[in-house]
Formats: C-alpha cells, structure tokens, sequence
C-alpha cells in the first residue's frame, strides 16, 4: 500500500494491521497443524485410527474464540468507517471543508471549483478537466455525481474510495496530510474506455493553491486544463490506431 | 416399541434394479434423453467440463493482455477483426473476456458441477432411492441448461460481441448499448441466465422433494453424509436465490429491449436497485458454490482419514448457520456504492459472524485427521488442499469484511484473489475430489492415480503462484477490470508481478490438460473399478460400478451413520451403512419393506 496521504489513512491502514496479524496468526496455527497432522498422522503399517465423533468442549472453544474475534474487528473498524463516511451526521463534511463538484463521465472525471467565494453555483466557479487540486491540511468536501454510467472515484494515496452514480450525489470528503501529485483512478468497470479514466490529484500548500487558482481564473477560457488536447484524446479512443502502435 | 410392521414409504412408486431384466432401454434413451440420475450427472458433467475449458481458455487470453499488454497473442490471428486485429485484443473484446470468463466459470462451470452433478450423481444413490423423485423434470432440467449454455456462447459471434459489462452487469453500463457497445450479446446473456434460472429451479425442487421423502428406512436426517445435507441446503438456497436473479434479469431486459426504466436514474429508476438484486441473489449464490464442496470435501476427508468425521452435528450445524446468514450479508458488495454507510455497519457485523460457522467447518477438518490414518490417495490430496486453500479464502474475506479497510480493496485484485481462493482453492479443489472419488463408481473405471497426481501436484503449486500475489497487487492498488495497467504511472512496478502471474496462468491452465487426458484415456482405458475402491461407507458403495438402472434391488436398509470408519473391534476399518449388525444381508421383498429391527424411524 502506498504512505497515506489523507488524515485518516493510518487510521485506515491500522486496522489493516490488525486484521493481518489476526488472520495471519490464525493462518499460520491453522496451516502448520494441518500440515503437522498430515505428517505425524500419515498411514503406516499397523497404524489405527482413533474412534471419536468429536468434543463438545472443542466445538464450545473453537466457536467462542472465533466469534470474540470479528466482534472485536468489527468493533475496532466501525469508529473509522463512520469518520471516514460521517454517517452519523449524514455524510456532511466537517464546516469549513472547501466545496469541490466532481462529475464522472465516459471516460473522464470533471472538477467544478467554486472559484474565491468558495461557494458552488456561483459565477466565479470554474471547471477543470482529469485535474483535482485540493489545499493541504484543510478538508474538502465532494459532490460526487455521473452522467452515465457508474463510476468509482478512487484515490488510493488517500484511502478514497466511492461509486459515483448517475441520478445520486454522494459526499466524499478528505483532508491531505501530503503536498505532492498523486494518481486519481476510476475503480468500477465503465466501458470501453474504462482502463484509462485517470486523472491526477495535486495537493498545494495553502498559498500555492490560492496562487494556481487566481492563475485558472485569469486564463479563463473553457474547461480545457487537461494535459490531453482534443485531438489527442481523440486518436487514443480510436483503438485501432492504439493497437497498431502497440504492435 | 416395536416397529417391524411398518412399511418404508414410496416403495411401489419406485423401479428398483431387476437383475432378471437386461436394461433394454434404446440408445437415445439411455445416453441422449435419459431420465436416470446417473446418466444426467454424467451429462452434467461433460457439459460443466466443455464450459470449465471455455472459461479456462478466456482467462488466458485475460492473463496474456496483463502479462503482455498490448503483444500479439499467440495464435491471436485466428480471432476475427472485432476481437484482435492482428492478434492484439481490444479493450472491447477483454471487457467481454473478464464478463464472460466470470459468467461461464460460476454459472455453466462450477455451480453445474457441484449441483447438477454430484447432486444428480449423489443424492439417490446417498438416500436409498432408484432414482430422483421426478426424473422428467430431472432430464429438462440438464436439457435447458444447455441451450443457455449456448446462447451465452453464441453472443460471442453476434454483432458487437458478448456482454462486456462484468459477470455482475451493472446499469447503466448494462442496460444501454451506447454506454458499452455491446447491445445484443448483452441481451442474450440476460436471456441466458432467465433459461438456466429455470433448470436450476427444476434441479432445486427435484433434490428437495428427493432428499425429504425418499430416504431409505434408518436413513434419519443425522445419518445423511455431509453432500447430500450441503446438496439439500444448497437446493433450498437455489429455490430462494434464483428467482430473484431471474425476476432481476427480466427486468434488465426490459430495460433494455422495451423501453422500461427500472434501473435507469432518467425516468426515475434506480442504478442500486440491480445490486441490492443482484446481490440478495449474488450472496446466495456464493455458498451455493461452496457449500457442496464443504460437503464433498467432508466426505473425502473422512474417508482418506479413516476417521468419523468430527463434530458431525456441529458440521451440519455450521452448514445451516452459514445458509441463513448469507441471506443477510449481500451489503458488503455495496459498501463503497454509495448505499447509506449506517448500513455498511450492520453488514460488516452480519458478515464477520458468518465467518464463525466457516471456522467451526475448518476446525472440525482438522479435527478429523487428528489422529487419523491418512491414506493419500488422489481425492484426499485435493480434498486437504480444499481446507488448506479454503483458510486462505476465508481469511483474506475478513480484510473485504471490515468496511474501512474495503474502502481500499473494494474493486482491486484482492478480490480477485479473494474470490479465487474460495472459487478455485475452495470449490474446484473439491470438484476435483470429488471427480477422482466418484468417477469409478459412475464410469466403472479407475481414474489413472499416477496421472491424478501429477495434475494435482501442478494445480496446487501454480495455482498459489497464480493468485496469491493477486494479493499484492490489489494492494498495490491495481484496480480489476482495467485491460491495461500500465495506463497509470503508479501500476506500472507491478508490471513483473502481472507477468509473473500470466507466465503460471498460462502453465495452471496447461497443466488441466492432464486432467482431461486422464478421463478420457480411464474412460476407455482405465482400470476397471471395484463396487468399493476406497472402502467407504455410504450405500452407492455397495452396487456395481456403475449401477444399474434403478440402482438398488430393492429398497436399502440404514443402519448407521455414514462416518463409522476404524470402528474398535471389526476386523475391516470401514462399516457400510446398509451392513446389518449382525453381518448377514437382509433383502426385503419389493411391495414393502419390513423394516428390520434396530432400525431407528
């Protein structure tokens, strides 16, 4: 797994190690006695099986243990899953989380900014094509919708994971503990074009952020801030051309 | 209380074997249109097998793109234009490898193998009965699963290609032909799976009416082997489960043929509405492809231990336990869908205590060998890499399980490893357990040991290498589906790895070649097989190999439990079940059997 980038991917990635050496304990018990058994009990001349149909006090001490222990996973995992999905104050994200719109559609993911009022769906909002830029250390918060077809909205430096889906608008937020670029990924089988529906999130140091999004403003223009041109994105969709590249 | 006086039931309605009589059925009734159980688990079994090589041969090409994305595959000319111009496969086309790859293996290869196979194979001959309890509704039930066989297959040469939206066919990308280009095999598959709904529900209510009424006498519920107690669960799940996948189906259908909008947000559908579906189906669905192997691999490990199977009750226990949760767990394939996260919280709880009654199964195994005297023969060796496997499976669910570290998981290759380690590791090792068991008993030939080893040796070994670094590469982050991962900067050091993989795909796939060349060569030129080749217990044990039609001369008698191996004080370490105490051979006359004394009712 790649270093969390968001403030609750250690807590994410904490629970992963718990449960790895949980289940990676009782893998090994399992497997050794399992091979141990095999060994030690193999067939030989003369050798006789034991007569049993089992032990009530076996099945009470293997169905107790093992019942204990996802309760106390579960347990361990319900108090990051609800931060990460806020679900007890209905998704909402913390109040002064920036608010970002990221629309998915074949095969591209479009971020509505809400421009120096920071309020969407007003006139100084502007939209950028496969780009997420997002301050550090401060939260944002995402409307996640699609045009189309389900999508899913995958950061994994971030431990960020959502399907979009058309006629719903899903809240996502995060808050980077990084600067940096990072890959931003669709995660969900959405046609054709699905495997390359990437894009890149970029994390700026407050001033930065503020600077490059006076700078978007000021070039003005269409929603064209992809690396990709038009036409480039055209050849590449035609997939004849690719495979004869390839080749 | 004396009970000799009562009559067994079913006894007339049933046509023992009558060894006075040649079976002088004509040939297309016989082998073609047969209503037998055995001939339609060999029917089963040959149509499963044809469909495990198809899904075999698709998951190679998937693994060539992956290992060599964008190479010319090796004898790729052969594909028509649509699919690999020039040998190189399109994304199109490996859209419709990864759906149908998923679509074949679980629905034409594996569940055919496990329920229509060992069920029809199994469960009379396992309960004392000539042969199931509608056999004409048996014979359709095999002969409509084959044209949806083909219809599924048949998609692959309609215009625009096979489904190619996952084997789980989410809409939007399902329903509309202009999200995935694909309109026509798209509907066939839909099509497809509403005709096998209908053989599976036939086959359902066959093993259940079968299993409740037609016991032998002595044979009680607790002395039924684990199979046929999987089998029954399994069908009560089929019965519920199916329905559900067909009613789902049909409305994707109309969504996309006749204009309704059941699942398209314009018109005030609900993209989630097919998952909730799919998956309060799909849920099911999973331990039906587990459950009979849990039962076939029990049956084995008892047999290859020379032990009772330990913690019977506690087995057929974990099995009901694990039927009635997987009802309530389908949430955990949604918890990333944008479904209310509160009820993630629940379904991580539901999910997490399924995994006790798994534990109880994979700690009574264990204990079953303990202290056994283990032969290891080739059924065994699959049936012990069945619970070595299956651990692994069962233990990588729990990371999926817990609904944050999914958030990270969800939709990358450690469900894939995930799934394979339960589908492949789990119910295939056990499909082949039972394949080296059975196949004596229902061909009359031995299936070559040397051959059985060797292909059990290869299997297991790369199919680790196969799919245990899947693990890492999810982890890594490489999401499944994407035809070519090196799109992504962050996915390309995984490149070895994919190649790693593909190199033991491909020799995981070679080396299955053994296993056919083993059934067709034992088929001809096997070692005839004895009735009791791995002095087992259960009463198929005591025909010929194979058994006549109408199986047993007259109704069997049960006297105990199908696990009394190494009993203290008999010479032989095996008891049949139908062996009466006193050792003598009790045959009733037909019209009714008295039951024998010390048979309990």
């Amino acid at each position: 797994m790649p270093e969390p980038a968001s403030t609750f991917g250690a807590g994410i990635d904490s629970i992963y190690y718990i449960i790895l050496w949980i289940t990676g304990a009782i893998f090994v018990l399992v497997e050794t006695a399992l091979i141990v058994f095999i060994i030690r009990y193999r067939h030989r001349e003369g050798r006789v099986a034991a007569y049993t149909h089992g032990s009530k006090k076996a099945e009470i001490v293997w169905t107790v243990i093992p019942f204990l222990l996802v309760l106390f996973i579960v347990y361990a995992s319900n108090d990051i899953w609800l931060e990460v999905k806020r679900a007890d104050q209905d998704g909402a994200a913390p109040a002064d989380a920036l608010p970002l719109r990221v629309v998915a559609k074949q095969f591209e993911w479009n971020v509505t900014y809400p421009g120096p009022d920071e309020q969407l769906d007003t006139s100084d909002d502007f939209v950028k094509r496969n780009q997420l830029h997002v301050p550090i250390g401060r939260a944002v918060r995402i409307d996640l919708e699609s045009e189309d077809v389900i999508h899913s909205f995958f950061l994994p430096d971030f431990r960020v994971k959502q399907d979009a889906v058309p006629g719903m608008t899903i809240p996502v937020w995060f808050e980077a503990t990084r600067t940096g670029e990072f890959p931003m990924a669709c995660a969900e089988l959405c046609g054709l074009g699905h495997y390359r529906m990437r894009a890149s999130l970029t994390v700026h140091e407050p001033g930065d952020f503020d600077r490059w999004q006076a700078a978007e403003i000021a070039a003005g223009g269409p929603p064209t801030g992809d690396s990709e041109t038009d036409a480039e994105r055209a050849e590449e969709s035609d997939v004849m051309s690719e495979g004869e590249e390839s080749a | 209380m004396s009970t000799t006086q009562l009559l067994a039931p079913n006894v007339t309605a049933q046509h023992w074997a009558d060894p006075s009589h040649p079976d002088d059925r004509p040939f297309i009734r016989k082998y073609v249109f047969s209503t037998d159980h055995k001939t339609i688990g060999n029917q089963f079994m040959f149509m499963s097998l044809f469909f495990l090589l198809v899904g075999g041969a698709l998951a190679m090409m998937i693994r060539w793109q992956l290992g060599w994305p964008g190479q010319p595959m090796p004898g790729g000319g052969v594909l028509p234009e649509t699919m690999a111009p020039g040998g190189i496969l399109l994304p199109e086309f490996y859209n419709s490898l990864v759906t149908m790859h998923g679509t074949f293996m679980i629905f034409f290869a594996i569940m055919p193998l496990l329920v229509g196979m060992f069920g029809n194979w199994l469960i009379p001959l396992h309960v004392g009965a000539s042969d199931m309890a509608f056999p004409r509704l048996n014979m359709m039930s095999f002969w409509s699963a084959v044209p949806a066989g083909f219809i599924m297959l048949a998609s692959f040469v309609v215009e625009g290609g096979a489904a190619g939206a996952g084997w789980t066919a989410y809409p939007p990308l399902s329903a509309v032909p202009e999200y995935s280009g694909v309109s026509t095999g798209q509907q066939l598959w839909c099509v497809s799976l509403i005709i096998l709904g209908f053989s599976s529900l036939m086959g359902a209510v066959n093993y259940i009416t079968t299993i409740v009424n037609m016991r032998a006498p002595g044979m009680t519920w607790l002395r039924m082997p684990l199979p046929i107690w999987s089998l029954f669960i399994t069908a009560i799940l089929i019965l519920l489960a199916i329905p559900i996948l067909a009613g789902a189906a049909i409305m994707l259908l109309f969504d996309q043929t006749i204009g309704t909008t059941f699942f398209l947000p314009e018109a005030g559908g609900q993209p989630l509405l097919w998952q909730h579906l799919f998956w309060y189906f799909g849920h099911p669905e999973v331990y039906i492809l587990i459950l009979p192997a849990m039962g076939i691999a029990s049956e084995v490990i008892a047999n290859g231990s020379r032990k009772p199977i330990f913690g019977y009750p506690a087995m057929v226990g974990a099995i009901v336990a694990i039927a009635f949760l997987g009802w309530i767990v389908w949430g955990h394939h949604m918890f990333q869908s944008g479904m209310n996260p509160l009820l993630g919280s629940s379904f991580m709880l539901s999910t997490m205590i399924i995994a006790v009654p798994s534990a109880i199964k994979v700690f009574n195994w264990l204990g079953t060998i303990w202290r056994g005297d283990i032969h290891f023969h080739t059924p065994m060796l699959n049936a012990l890499a069945f619970v070595a496997m299956f651990v692994i499976g069962g233990l990588s669910g729990v990371f999926m399980a817990s609904t944050p570290v999914d958030i990270y998981i969800h939709d990358t290759y450690f469900i894939v490893a995930h799934i394979h380690y339960v589908l492949f590791g789990g119910s295939l090792f056990a499909i082949f357990a039972g394949i080296y068991f059975w196949f004596p008993k229902f061909f009359g030939r031995m299936l070559s040991p040397t051959l059985g080893k060797i292909h059990f040796a290869l299997t297991f070994v790369f199919y680790n290498l196969v799919f245990f670094p899947m693990h890492n590469l999810g982890l890594g982050g490489m999401m499944r589906r994407i035809y070519d991962p090196n799109q992504y900067g962050f996915l390309e050091p995984l490149q070895p790895m994919n190649t790693f993989v593909s190199v033991f795909a491909l020799a995981l796939g070679v080396s299955q070649l053994v296993f056919f060349f083993n059934i067709l060569w034992s088929l001809w030129r096997g070692e005839k097989a004895p009735s009791n080749p791995w002095r087992s217990n259960s009463l198929e044990w005591g025909l010929a190999s194979p058994p006549p039609h109408g199986n047993f001369e007259a109704m069997p008698a049960v006297y105990r439990g199908p696990y009394e191996y190494s009993y203290p004080g008999r010479g032989e370490d095996f008891w049949p079940q139908d062996e009466p105490p006193d050792g003598g051979a009790v045959h009733a006359p037909t019209g009714g059997v008295p039951i024998p004394e010390g048979v309990p009712q």
